[in-house]
This record gives C-alpha cells, sequence and structure tokens, in this order.
C-alpha cells in the first residue's frame, strides 16, 4: 500500500468509509458528578454497534454546573442508530431503565434536530397520575415522583438524520503495550472533540471485522488481514514490524465532527512517534462503495 | 431605526381602545392614515392624530410618550417579534390575547392584563390591578402562555384559571391569588393574603411568605426541586429575587385537595 510518513509514523494513503446514521443526545444531571456520570455510564454501556446493541452510545462532554439547564453537574450523551426509530426506541429504553432508575437524575435535550424523540412522554406514566407537567420558555417538561424526590426530564427531544457513522483509525504497533499507549493518545484526543462519540470499550476496538464470513448466515467475521498472528498469511497487509492492531471507531453529529475527531486522533497518535507508539496508521473501508463518507488519512494529517 | 412614537397630548376624554394600534396593524401605514384611526369607544369621535402626537419610525417597536389608565386593549393581539413600550399607566387588558412579542409598562397597569395571553413577555413596573391574567366572564381558562413579571403589587384574584405561562410578583399580592388556576406557575414575592390557591387543581404556586394555607392544602415536607432550580435559571434575568427564591430548599403543600389536588403551594423551608 503506498505510505507518507510523517515523524518516522507510516500513514496508509487509504480513507475510512462511513454510513449514514440517525443520531439524537441527552444532558442528564445530577446533584453531584460522580451520580451525572453513572447515569451516563450505565445508559451508553452496552452500544458498542448496531450490530448487537441496536445502537451506538457514549459519552460526548461533561459539562459544568454553569453550563447545564438546572445548573447541577451534568453530561451530555450522544446516541445513534441506523433509523431514527431505532434510535428513539433505544433511547426511551435506556432513559427508562438506566437513568429514571439512577438516583438524583434529570434529563433534558442535548441537540436540536430535524426531527422529535418523545422522551419524557414515553416515560412520564411510571408517574401514575401523580406526575406534572411544566412549559418554559416553549419547552415542556414533567416532573415523575420517585423515592428520592422528583425525576424531571424534558418531554421531547432533538433527532437528526445527518449524522455519521464509522470513522475509523487503525492504529498498528509493535506489541500491545505500545499500540495502546498510541491508541488511548488517539482516544484522549477525540474525547476532547465536541460531537463525537468513540463507543466501544474504552474508545477501542480489538476485534475489527470484515464483511462476509466461511460460515453460512454470518455477515461479518473477524478482519483476518489485520491479524497479527496470520501476518505470514497470503492475505495479510501487515508489515513485518506490526505486532498488534488497534482500531477507534467513531460516530458524530455531523461529517465535520467526524473528521475534526480524526484529525485530532491523527495529531495525537502521530505525536507520540513510532518508538513509544504506534508505526503505521491505516483506516477501514470496503472499497468505498456502501458508505457515502470517505475520510482519506491523507486529508486529515497534521 | 427609532420606535415609531406616539407622544400623549392631553389626558384623554374617554377610554381609548389602543388594539387598533399594534405594530402588524400599522406596518405600511403613514403617519397620515395612523392619524385618522378612531379609537375611542363612546359616540364622541376619537382619532390617533387628537390625542397622540405621532412621529413615524420601525412600527415593529411603538413607543408610547405617557401613559393613562384610560389605555384600554394596549397591546392586544400582539404577535411575536414587536415591541411595545410605555412611558407611563394603563388601562385595562394589558395584551388581551397576546401571542408573543414585548410589552413594558414603565408605570400601573388596570385590571385583567395579560386575560387571554398564550406567549410573549409582559412587563409592569408598578403595581397592576385585579385579575392579572384571568379570563374575562365567560371564558373558561385564563393565561396560556408566556411571562409577566409585575414589579409591584396586584389586586385580587391574579392568576384566576391560569392555563399555562409565568406569573411573576414582586410586590403583595391581594386577596385569593391563584383562584380556580388550572396549571401553570405563580410567583409572589410579597404578602399574601385570602385563600391563596383556592380550587386550584394542578399550577404551582411558588410563595416567598407562607401563610396559613388552610386545611385543603397538605403538607408534603421539604425538598430540593429540579425543576424550580430550571425555573430559577430561566427566571434569573426577570427578578434575582425569584431565582433566588426559587434555588432554595421548598416546603410542598400539596392542593387543592378540595379540588384536583395535583396543584400544590411551595415555600421556602
Amino acid at each position: 500500500m503506498p505510505q507518507l510518513v510523517r515523524k518516522g509514523v507510516r500513514i496508509d494513503d487509504s480513507f475510512a468509509e462511513a454510513f449514514p446514521m440517525s443520531g439524537t443526545g441527552l444532558v442528564i444531571t445530577a446533584p453531584n458528578r460522580k451520580w451525572a456520570l453513572t447515569a451516563a455510564h450505565t445508559m451508553t454501556g452496552f452500544a458498542t454497534s448496531v450490530i448487537g446493541c441496536g445502537c451506538e452510545a457514549g459519552v460526548d462532554m461533561e459539562l459544568s454546573a454553569r453550563e447545564t439547564p438546572d445548573g447541577r453537574p451534568g453530561v451530555r450523551i450522544l446516541l445513534f442508530a441506523m433509523s431514527s426509530k431505532d434510535a428513539e426506541k433505544q433511547l426511551v429504553n435506556r432513559l427508562g431503565q438506566c437513568v429514571l432508575t439512577c438516583p438524583g437524575t434529570a434529563v433534558f435535550r442535548a441537540i436540536d434536530g430535524e426531527f422529535e424523540i418523545k422522551v419524557g412522554d414515553a416515560v412520564r406514566q411510571f408517574g401514575d397520575r401523580f406526575q406534572i407537567a411544566k412549559s418554559l420558555d416553549g419547552r415542556r417538561y414533567w416532573r415523575v415522583p420517585v423515592m428520592d424526590g422528583e425525576f424531571l426530564v424534558e418531554s421531547k427531544v432533538g433527532l437528526t438524520k445527518k449524522c455519521v457513522g464509522g470513522g475509523n483509525l487503525l492504529v498498528m504497533g509493535a506489541d500491545w503495550e505500545s499500540t495502546m499507549r498510541a491508541t488511548e493518545a488517539g482516544v484522549e484526543a477525540i474525547r476532547a472533540v465536541p460531537g463525537a462519540i468513540t463507543p466501544f470499550p474504552g474508545g477501542i476496538v480489538r476485534s475489527g471485522s470484515k464483511v462476509g464470513s466461511k460460515y453460512k448466515g454470518m455477515g461479518a467475521s473477524t478482519n483476518d488481514a489485520y491479524c497479527p498472528t496470520l501476518s505470514g498469511l497470503g492475505a495479510s497487509v501487515l508489515d513485518p514490524d506490526i505486532g498488534c492492531v488497534l482500531e477507534i471507531v467513531i460516530d458524530g453529529l455531523t461529517d465535520a465532527a467526524v473528521s475534526t475527531a480524526m484529525r485530532a486522533g491523527l495529531k495525537a497518535i502521530i505525536a507520540l512517534g513510532p518508538k513509544n507508539g504506534a508505526k503505521r496508521i491505516g483506516a477501514g473501508n470496503y472499497g468505498g462503495k456502501l458508505g457515502p463518507f470517505h475520510y482519506h488519512l491523507k486529508d486529515l494529517l497534521p | 431605526m427609532k420606535p415609531l412614537l406616539f407622544a400623549l397630548r392631553r389626558e384623554p376624554e374617554q377610554r381609548l381602545d389602543l388594539s387598533k394600534l399594534t405594530p402588524d396593524r400599522l406596518v405600511g401605514r403613514t403617519v397620515k392614515e395612523i392619524e385618522a384611526i378612531e379609537i375611542g369607544t363612546t359616540k364622541v369621535e376619537a382619532r390617533v392624530g387628537e390625542i397622540f402626537k405621532v412621529r413615524s419610525g420601525d412600527p415593529a417597536n411603538l413607543h408610547f410618550e405617557g401613559g393613562s389608565e384610560r389605555f384600554d386593549l394596549l397591546g392586544a393581539k400582539l404577535l411575536p417579534g414587536f415591541s411595545i413600550y410605555v412611558e407611563g399607566d394603563v388601562g385595562a387588558q394589558l395584551g388581551r390575547n397576546a401571542l408573543g412579542g414585548r410589552i413594558t409598562v414603565a408605570g400601573d397597569a388596570g385590571p385583567y392584563a395579560a386575560s387571554g395571553m398564550s406567549g410573549g413577555h409582559i412587563d409592569i413596573d408598578g403595581d397592576c390591578g385585579d385579575f392579572l391574567g384571568a379570563p374575562l366572564p365567560g371564558e373558561i381558562a385564563g393565561m396560556a402562555g408566556g411571562r409577566i413579571v409585575v414589579r409591584g403589587g396586584v389586586g385580587q384574584r391574579a392568576g384566576d384559571r391560569l392555563r399555562r405561562g409565568i406569573i411573576l410578583i414582586e410586590g403583595d399580592a391581594g386577596p385569593d391569588l391563584g383562584s380556580r388556576a388550572i396549571a401553570g406557575t405563580i410567583i409572589a414575592l410579597g404578602a399574601v393574603e385570602g385563600r391563596v390557591g383556592y380550587l386550584n387543581k394542578r399550577a404551582s404556586l411558588i410563595l416567598a411568605q407562607a401563610v396559613d394555607f388552610g386545611p385543603t392544602y397538605v403538607d408534603c415536607g421539604a425538598h430540593n426541586f429540579a425543576f424550580a432550580r430550571l425555573f430559577s435559571r430561566a427566571l434569573v434575568e426577570d427578578s434575582r429575587r425569584a431565582a433566588r427564591l426559587l434555588s432554595q430548599k421548598l416546603r410542598r403543600y400539596a392542593g387543592d385537595t378540595a379540588v384536583y389536588g395535583k396543584g400544590e403551594i411551595l415555600t421556602p423551608a
């Protein structure tokens, strides 16, 4: 594969191929940061890939008490799915099980989209007719009595279909430790980008997949071309000095958020250099025919 | 661009119907056309030109120089994006059925201010008459949205049949504040009297000073309300005192249990 070199790190002349997704988000607040984060992490847990989880979700950013509608510490989470119906179903289900149940929380809209999802309107009935609606500046909130006081939840939140899912970076290094160091640095940089999340565990996925399988009925299987233990076999694209590959997958509210996130990730990984971090960076695609969004690494280099 | 100015020549001799002088009705009219508008309410003719000196300007922003308690229906059916400023008093039904926009009165207002209002923002520097935000006789519901801030006191039965929206009273409230309220929010920073929240269905009355609310209001203890903090943030520009009241721990009296009982009176704990 033709390559560019930056600070000794080889960059594949390749591109990440991404897909349109429906995205929505919530601002979750609580009396303190701990419980806002607890609700956010619980709600966005088991939301790594749409294949098995129904959605991809993660913490976008933490908000200080000054930035939230009710003046308490908060967290903004984003949730993406392949259709607006899936997004709504997942959001309401997760809200009902993970945030309504979490002590001290309140929920507000995080984004204004072309569509609206009924959130408070869906969980208000938990209040068994003791719930009360409050309108403020054109927005409606439900107060649902619960055992620690009241669960305040906005009636509707925004949903947009202009989101992008599947931006990615393949981080390749000599061994697990150095590759992980580089990938963690990349994830850390992406975390600071608003409007983009990395839905996998700690932002990192080790089981990158290819389309198709030798088994009947399996849509995806291990990306054998990037498996270091198969590096001697014909299909491998790995160089002899690569012993580990980790992937960062990025979902964003907009095309720009994903490219900004990839740019930030690339910069941080390259800055670490090949000795302590990654020796090579690539990107995953399906030949460019499946997804309409293409992020060419050479355009995103620092 | 300067606002369209109406300077009062002298105290009008009859009550005036100023609903014809809302910004949307004045767009595209010349000063001469405006001066010819009939605003009297009796057999005696009263044209704008006789009562006001009109100076041309942006009709989206009206400015009344001088007021009178005979200025009825000022800002009626006001639409979003427009504003009216009155340097003086106004009469009955200020902002009646207003849909949006902003009305500022640097003086007192008469009865039935904000009656039927469903959007917009009214700010009254002085006192306000009876039946603030209340429906006119025969109507089912009162104010249905928007926000009204009264810096002074209000007469009796403010917020009668309130349906939605926020009424903020910085001064004292007359008897029967929030009577028959359907929903919405009333905040009173001064003293209250009479049957507060009488037959209140599901409105929230937040009062700085507690009185005896009678046996049909039930003490539900003191709590931190997330919604109150939300309102506190939203109201901080209108009234710092109200914002402070709302950010406190509040004691909740549920009621009026003589009717629906989903309403409440909140007072500092």
